[in-house]
């Protein structure tokens, strides 16, 4: 049985694996891959890192033009779908209708924008056209302000202090990346900051944008010719919700990402599912995620196969000279225990969860490993054998 | 411009054009040759742009990267001396005419 026509709505990392892993999977039918953004879909990561030095936009690009075309994939650039029907199996940009058989959402995220007076003030990065402006706006730029003091803040930050701005950091939080990662960790990587020369403010809100710099919570003014803005991300999920899908953070999905109507599948950023184990509904930003999302679907679809997503998270963030790879996913409040080697592994209930690692692809590895084993990595046996994490 | 050709794991050859400072990886994408997958854009958090170089030229491509061994380990399809990470080998005048065989899976 086909599954007829695929419309994916979102061309961004998950949307294009979608397309590209449904022709891989055997999908014979149409598929069409519409984005908001113009160009070829293609990838972020580089955006905080390598792009914002070189410049270089085609390095950028997932795959060229001829892949679209030798793969039958009707790639519709420029174009954002402001409603589904449903009931009619179609969605709608531009007064145009457009059927579908299977809807996936890959809409994924936008900036937040919190209500702080002079905000407009400052940029994003998100986009590439995000990226480019930034790029321009850099040079002459003295001293420039980052407002969060996440991933992709200090990736910024690490990036302008090498080309020779002064960089502030304002977090909120009391310490750095604090969702995602260790304190262990945080502290580690705020002692690296500050010793290339990094500003960084803790516990520091900021109150007001204004073209002098940033104001504080603390009542402190830090100086800035340029503001950018990095304090997280909304999922796009106001097509889902208006077409009266099951949202929370994100568009709600089964373990087979299935959203509520059993024609319509979200992965990546946008998509709140349940993780293997736990069952905990999460909603991850990361290229693992949007990638290994969109190969389960493009089985289920094409094979009729009911697999189940049961991947291990894996990220990772470079920072200046250090490369800071996560495998799994703790919880903020999870357990922590450091290896003298410097690996951070995170408990729930004495069970691993996660490990973080700077720079050791070895450990990192092996984590992967071991959380895909499928039975659970206890903190007893770990600790029996100095949580070494090889298999045995 | 430097040449590179990929042997797939059938037979069949591409010979493609890369610029100097590209990596082997990046000059597959960009020119569409299909069997480099290059999930992580180049980061050495995958092993999904693994491939063979032709023995004549594994000395000149260079030896393997900082913890590439550790990624290598967990690639799809069977790891041997010759195995690289592709994102790993750049590009340089001297590598014009490089041969790498690919692997008949990278997931
Ligand atoms: C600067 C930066 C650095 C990053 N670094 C890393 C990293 O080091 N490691 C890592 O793992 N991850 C990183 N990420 C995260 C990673 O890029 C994302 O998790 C990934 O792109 C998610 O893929 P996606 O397909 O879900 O969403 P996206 O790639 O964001 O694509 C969503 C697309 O949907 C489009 N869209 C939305 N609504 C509509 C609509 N109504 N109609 C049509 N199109 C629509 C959007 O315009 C967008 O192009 C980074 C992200 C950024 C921004």
């Amino acid at each position: 049985m086909s599954v007829g026509h695929v419309v994916i709505v979102g061309a961004g990392q998950g949307g294009f694996q979608a397309a590209a892993s449904l022709r891989t999977e055997g999908h014979g039918g149409p598929i069409t891959l519409i984005g908001a953004e113009p160009g070829l879909p293609y990838q972020r990561p580089p955006l905080s890192k390598a792009y914002l030095k070189s410049g270089e936009e085609e390095a950028l690009q997932l795959r060229p033009a001829s892949f679209f075309e030798k793969n039958c994939i009707d790639l519709m650039p420029e174009t954002r779908i402001e409603g589904i029907d449903r009931t009619a199996a179609r969605i709608t940009a531009c007064g145009r209708n457009i059927a579908y058989d299977h809807l996936v959402l890959a809409t994924g995220t936008r900036n937040l924008r919190p209500p702080i007076p002079g905000l407009e003030r400052a940029l994003d990065l998100r986009t590439l056209a995000d990226a480019r402006k930034l790029r321009d706006a850099l040079p002459g730029k003295r001293r420039v302000a980052v407002i969060g003091g996440g991933f992709i803040g200090l990736e910024f930050a690490a990036v302008a202090r090498r080309l020779g701005h002064e960089v502030t950091v304002a977090e909120a939080a009391p310490r750095l990346m604090s969702r995602a990662v260790s304190p262990e960790i945080s502290t580690r990587f705020l002692a690296m900051h500050r010793g290339l020369g990094v500003d960084i403010r803790l516990g520091s809100a900021v109150t007001e944008v204004t073209d002098e710099g940033i104001a504080l919570t603390d009542g402190a003014f830090v100086d800035a010719d340029l503001v950018l803005l990095a304090a997280g991300v909304v999922p796009n999920i106001e097509l889902a919700t208006e077409a009266g899908l099951a949202t929370a953070n994100g568009v709600v999905t089964d373990a087979r990402l299935l959203t509520s109507d059993p024609a319509i599948s979200a992965l990546g950023d946008c998509a709140v599912f349940p993780l293997t184990g736990s069952g905990r509904l999460v909603r991850l930003e990361s290229v693992q995620a949007a990638t290994d999302h969109a190969r389960t679907i493009a089985k289920r679809l094409v094979g009729d196969r009911e697999v189940a997503y049961t991947a291990v998270p894996w990220f990772w963030s470079d920072q200046a000279d250090w490369k800071l790879q996560i495998a799994g996913l703790a919880d903020p409040s999870d357990e922590s225990v450091s290896r003298d080697d410097g690996a951070v592994l995170r408990f729930a209930d004495g069970v691993l969860t996660a490990v973080e690692t700077v720079n050791d692809a070895k450990a990192h590895m092996q984590a992967r490993k071991l959380l895909a084993g499928g039975a659970s990595a206890r903190r007893d046996s770990l600790a029996e054998r100095d949580y070494d994490l090889a298999m045995v | 411009m430097v040449k590179v050709t990929f042997i797939h794991s059938d037979g069949r050859e591409e010979t493609v054009d890369g610029r100097v400072g590209d990596s082997v990886m990046a000059t597959a994408l960009a020119n569409d040759v299909e069997g480099i997958v290059g999930e992580c854009g180049g980061s050495m958090m995958c092993a999904t742009c693994h491939c063979y170089v032709d023995d004549g030229w594994s000395e000149r491509s260079g030896d393997r990267m900082d913890g590439e061994e550790d990624m290598l380990d967990c690639a799809a399809s069977e790891l041997r001396p010759t195995s690289r990470l592709s994102c790993q080998i750049k590009l340089s005048e001297g590598l014009s005419g490089l041969v790498v065989y690919l692997p008949e899976a990278q997931l």
